[in-house]
């Protein structure tokens, strides 16, 4: 197991609890016996002293295995618990150094189920197998030794039962598992039809389905029923079972006991003890199934962690040291010949797409939906490599370009606004690092920006302004606000590049959609100061939107259908035209 | 247990009566089973006496009380099997009603009451909530009963038999109690504050993962790992008190065990004239006696998490349904007409929304809505549909008051393509064909090339056969779209109603659309809903709305002409485009 290494900080705690719990055995296992004594001593000779000694003892027994157990408590809270944070914290900092393509092969709710339910599962099987997998054997093979040590012939009986009781109760555990798990999939599917069906009552009213659905959910219902009845039936018979398995061996160490007793071979003290430690075998094995269930779990949860790790970034990066200064004179952005096939795509999303761009130029991508707009722009960021063909950043392959600088040279707004909680300056704060430590940006730049991206004006009227709270993914903005507030956030970086002189490269994935259009024609207005500067990106549905561009990419199904200024591409590009047409049709227009 | 979630599991139980018959087997089985486990001990007792006193071999007394022992001890074990397995039985079957009758009811819940809320609640509440509550149905029926009656008949033999003794037991039995209480009210406490921290930890996770494109773009991961340390550190904190403060339980309740145990054998033992026999069976009851006090208080904190469920299921149960439909209700023959008649209407009385509004619609008309967002337009598609019913005034179809007709035939007469593109968990195909199950391939292939869906579905993996997901996935919105199109083009309905039906589409693949819709609507009556103005030119007449109000109505050219609000509204998209 590669995930051991996790245990080395608490392996002394890890290490302390079991024995501890151990310890408390002992207490557990010396009750009985002296139990006995106080029967054959006591109760034989009537000698008062002795009793209440014998239960003062007890008493004092008990309170030390409570200490000892107490502590072996403490420590193995601390030792699960520690190992899991560490184990959450590796696997959080694996996934920051994920790249899109290695993250989008894990999907991002399997990320989240293995950082949050996998890794509770390891920490409370984890709990429970430090506190009892000392504890358990020990003291069903300890009964077993005390039963020996004080009568050889009846300890037989215990020889037999144990294996018989384990294959009792492990049998019906075995039995079971697959028909809980059974349960549990057709739990699965009753919530599926039901959300289903919920999610669409307005047009299985409107079509007048209700019946049909709502016995869908009944057929589902049903299922899961009678699976749990199933089930349960079935994994009822495991206490009953074993206690009848117990009793069987009560009557036997009675019977014999008695056969024994008649030569004066066990004293009847010490049948007592016998009968004691044949209930204690019961209970502990009982926990000892509990623990096998629950140790089972977490290690599935364990191996789905391990192979969490085994996903490895899968674009390379050179190293930091080899970053030569980039050439701003140079072009800023080439493709050559590019086709692009998303990780467990089957047909390409890009293919053979060649164009450059001069640095400091206004780029304009359109296309109808699915074209492959987005595809094109994350290439540029290098979310992904490219699947054949190259992309060159002012002259370097982009592969050559160290992630720090890449990072700091490309500022991409998506198509989805997302904010994350936090204040409105922590989000513009975002990322800033990579370019200069984010105390010495003063809040001129962050006003700039904001207003730059036509944002200035809402965050102004915010209780608090800058430091006004952004709840998680920004749900106390309005769709246009956050849009704008992701743009003012790309827009900082930009500021600061200018700032030092550097190259920057903006890219704008569809991402004024939710603007009226005051607001949206003011933005291009912003933007178009820029021009000479920042090379822009500007991806929409919209001609209006790219028309003034110095460059517009027409796509059409992943292919480069038209690349040129709107007068050449109206007369020679027919898509372009299209498009056109769809929203000036007649010198009228649609949004 | 508060008195609310009382009268809420007193309603759950009675709900059970038709199962009594199985519940009072169920009792009767516990009682027998109470009854062996107590007898066990005394048997046992009674075996080592007998040994005691006997002479040489194994006395007749020994095998008696054994032979007795093992009856018991048979019986014990098929009681307590049975009335498990009948408690199985009968909790499935509880969830399995109630269930039922929750699913029954989003037939008749109104759509204001759906729409009111998260589906994800209502979801839990026929899934989650309804097997919490049958699980702890189920610990009460095999744990609670046999537990009291464990309880009373251990503490009344301990009495009856040595008072001394049964004293010592009783004595100590509010320290049981008391320890018990103790650790889980504590550990509710913590747990509480675990689950904040998770709550906080698990959030942030999600935050990241689902923004990870953004983090990378930004270069912001170095920021968030330290914000994901932090977090993980309070949660850490708060996981190892609850942990260990819950694992408590154990050490506590042994330690517990121990003192009455020390206790009875002190008494036992003191007992003038007490046999190793009798002595040994206090001994076997005192080792368990702890054990039915944990398991009460457990099921009694069950059970107030049971009755939390099932109160929220009742109250889902409880809510009033859609007004029924009356005995002499017709079947609508639509003929094209629909007349809205002084219609008021408001979702909630605070906010009227439509007012006094009147529309005659008459056969084979094309009618567009237009308007900016909330002014009405798709309240007034709820009303035609009968998703809601109007505060006030009349809607007419055919001549008749809707609500004069039954809801199946006035949905019948409708096709409608809505705004949010809802498709079922199946195949294309069974997408399409969902308002007509019979339709045959070649219909299905003609309405999907009618609504420009057959180029994208061919290239999917497996064609009409491809499984789309439960929200579609794998699909474009446009695509969606699409399919909505093609199911109400197959559905061939007299009348069509279009809520926004090409708002996802690309304006170059929605003039094609526009073609096969306009073939659709040629001589249909048809509602169409828009806000891209572009596509209603040619409708026979514009309804443009304004606060739940018509301001203007009229044929293209002849609001242009008016120069009001539509026609601002027009200029506007034209300019948001210049």
């Amino acid at each position: 197991m590669k995930l051991l290494r996790y245990l080395k900080k608490y392996s002394v705690k890890a290490a302390l609890a079991p024995l501890l719990k151990l310890l408390e055995c002992f207490v557990d296992l010396a009750i009985p016996i002296l139990t006995a004594k106080i029967i054959d001593t006591g109760l034989g000779t009537g000698d008062t002293l002795y009793i209440i000694r014998g239960c003062a003892l007890m008493v004092l027994l008990g309170l030390a295995g409570l200490a000892v157990s107490v502590a072996g408590q403490y420590f193995s809270a601390v030792a699960a618990v520690g190992v899991s944070s560490e184990l959450r914290r590796a696997a959080f900092a694996h996934i920051r150094s994920l790249d899109a393509s290695a993250r989008q092969t894990l999907g991002s709710s399997t990320i989240i189920t293995r950082l949050t339910g996998d890794i509770s599962q390891v920490q409370a099987g984890l709990n429970l197998f430090l506190r009892l997998f000392m504890r358990s054997p020990f003291i069903v093979f300890g009964s077993v030794f005390m039963a020996f040590s004080i009568n050889r012939r009846l300890a037989i009986v215990f020889a037999f039962v144990v294996p018989v009781l384990a294959a009792v109760v492990f049998g019906i555990m075995r039995a079971t598992t697959p028909l809980y798990r059974v349960t549990q999939a057709k739990l699965d599917s009753v919530v599926k039809v039901t959300r289903s069906t919920l999610s669409g009552m307005r047009v299985i009213r409107a079509f007048c389905r209700e019946d049909d659905e709502v016995a869908r959910i009944y057929e589902a219902s049903d299922k899961l029923k009678d699976a749990q009845a199933h089930a349960g039936i079935i994994s009822a018979l495991s206490t009953p079972l074993s206690g009848a398995v117990i009793n069987a061996a009560t009557v036997a160490v009675l019977y014999f006991g008695a056969l024994e007793f008649s030569v004066g071979g066990i004293t009847s003290g010490e049948v007592v003890a016998l009968v004691n430690y044949m209930s204690q075998i019961f209970i502990e094995l009982v926990k000892f199934a509990n623990l096998i269930v629950q140790v089972t779990r977490a290690a599935a949860s364990a191996g789905r962690i391990a192979s969490l790790f085994d996903v490895r970034p899968q674009l390379l990066y050179p190293a930091e040291e080899s970053a030569g200064l980039l050439d701003s004179q140079k072009v800023a952005v080439r493709f050559e010949h590019v086709g692009f096939k998303y990780p467990g795509a089957g047909a390409e999303s890009l293919s053979d797409i060649s164009f450059s761009v001069r640095h400091g130029d206004a780029v304009g991508i359109i296309g109808g939906t699915g074209s492959g707009k987005t595809s094109l722009v994350s290439l540029i960021p290098r979310f992904f490599d490219a699947s054949s063909g190259d992309v060159y950043l002012f002259g370097e392959p982009i592969k050559e370009i160290p992630r720090q600088k890449l990072r700091s040279l490309a500022g991409i707004v998506p198509q989805k606004p997302l904010l994350f909680s936090g204040t409105v300056r922590s989000n513009l704060l975002w990322g800033v690092s990579g370019i200069c430590p984010p105390e010495e940006v003063d809040d001129e730049l962050l006003w700039k920006a904001l207003e730059c991206a036509q944002a200035a004006g809402f965050v102004r009227d915010l209780p608090g302004g800058l430091d006004g709270v952004v709840e998680q993914g920004g749900r106390n903005f309005s769709g246009g606000q956050r849009q704008r507030l992701t743009i003012a956030r790309a827009m900082v970086r930009a500021l600061l590049a200018l700032r030092a002189g550097q190259p920057f490269i903006l890219i704008l994935d569809d991402s004024a959609s939710a603007l009226d259009f005051v607001t949206e024609s003011a933005l291009r207005r912003e933007l178009a100061k820029l021009r000479g500067k920042v090379t822009t990106f500007i991806v929409s549905q919209r001609v209006a939107s790219v028309r003034s561009s110095d460059l517009i990419l027409v796509l059409d199904d992943g292919r480069l259908v038209g690349a040129g200024k709107h007068d050449e591409l109206l007369s020679t590009c027919p898509v372009y035209r299209e498009i056109y047409e769809s929203q000036y049709s007649g010198g009228e227009a649609g949004a | 247990m508060p008195k609310s979630s009382r009268k809420t599991l007193f309603r759950a139980l009675f709900r059970l009566k038709k199962y009594r018959h199985s519940i009072i087997a169920v009792l009767i089985l516990a009682a027998a089973g109470v009854a062996t486990q107590l007898a066990a001990p005394i048997l046992a007792g009674r075996a080592i006496d007998a040994m005691v006193a006997g002479s040489l071999g194994v006395p007749e007394g020994v095998i008696f009380a054994l032979s007795l022992y093992g009856t018991a001890a048979a019986i014990n074990a098929l009681c307590g099997w049975a009335s498990q397995a009948v408690s199985v039985r009968i909790c499935a079957r509880a969830a399995c009603d109630l269930r039922g009758e929750a699913v029954a009811k989003l037939k008749t819940l109104p759509l204001g009451y759906l729409d009111a809320r998260q589906s994800g609640e209502i979801v839990s509440r026929i899934t989650v909530d309804i097997e919490t509550f049958s699980d702890g149905l189920l610990l009460f029926f095999t744990q609670f009963f046999s537990g009291i009656m464990t309880i009373f008949g251990t503490l009344g033999f301990m009495l009856a038999t040595n008072l001394p003794v049964g004293l010592t037991v009783a004595l100590v039995t509010p320290l049981s109690l008391f320890s018990a209480s103790f650790i889980s009210r504590r550990s509710y406490r913590f747990f509480r504050a675990q689950n904040d921290a998770r709550g906080a930890l698990f959030g942030y996770v999600t935050e990241f993962v689902e923004g990870a494109d953004v983090v990378e773009a930004f270069a912001y991961e170095s920021q968030a790992g330290a914000r994901f340390d932090e977090l993980d550190k309070l949660y850490s904190e708060a996981s190892v008190k609850a942990t260990f403060f819950s694992s408590l339980t154990n050490p506590v309740t042994r330690f517990v065990n121990g003192v009455v145990y020390a206790g009875v054998t002190l008494a036992g033992a003191l007992t003038p004239g007490m046999t190793v026999g009798s002595l040994s069976c206090f001994l076997s009851y005192a080792s368990q006696y702890t054990k039915p006090f944990n398991e009460i208080s457990g099921v009694i904190a069950e059970l107030q998490n049971a009755a939390a469920c099932a109160a929220r299921v009742f109250e889902l149960l409880d809510a009033e349904d859609e007004p029924p439909e009356s005995e002499d209700a017709k079947t609508l023959v639509p003929d094209g007409s629909v007349q809205f008649e002084n219609v008021s209407f408001s979702y909630n009385p605070e906010t009227p929304l439509i007012k006094s509004l009147s529309i005659d619609i008459k056969p084979g008309m094309r009618v567009a809505i237009v308007g900016p967002t909330g002014c009405g337009k798709t309240t007034l598609i709820n009303l035609l549909l009968r998703f809601y019913d109007v505060g006030s005034g009349k809607i007419k179809a055919s001549g008749e008051d809707i609500r004069s007709v039954t809801r199946r035939s006035l949905r019948r007469a409708f096709g409608m393509v809505p705004q949010d593109t809802w498709l079922i968990p199946g195949t294309i195909r069974e997408n399409i064909a969902y308002g007509r199950p019979d339709a045959t391939d070649e219909e299905i292939r003609a309405a999907a090339k009618a609504a420009f869906a057959e180029s994208f579905i061919k290239r999917l993996p497996n064609g009409y056969d491809t499984v789309v997901g439960d929200d579609g996935a794998g699909l474009s919105a446009g695509q969606k779209q699409l399919l909505c199109i093609a199911r109400v083009m197959l559905a061939n309905p007299p009348m069509l109603i279009l809520d926004e039906a090409t708002s996802n589409i690309d304006t170059r693949t929605e003039l094609k659309v526009q073609k096969a819709i306009s073939e659709l609507t040629k001589g249909r009556t048809s509602i169409i809903v828009a806000h891209r103005l572009s596509t209603i030119r040619d409708a026979d007449l514009i309804l443009v709305m304004r606060d739940g109000q018509i301001i203007e109505r009229g044929k293209h050219e002849e609001l242009l002409e008016k120069d009001g609000f539509y026609a601002k509204l027009y200029g506007s998209q034209f300019e948001k485009i210049g």
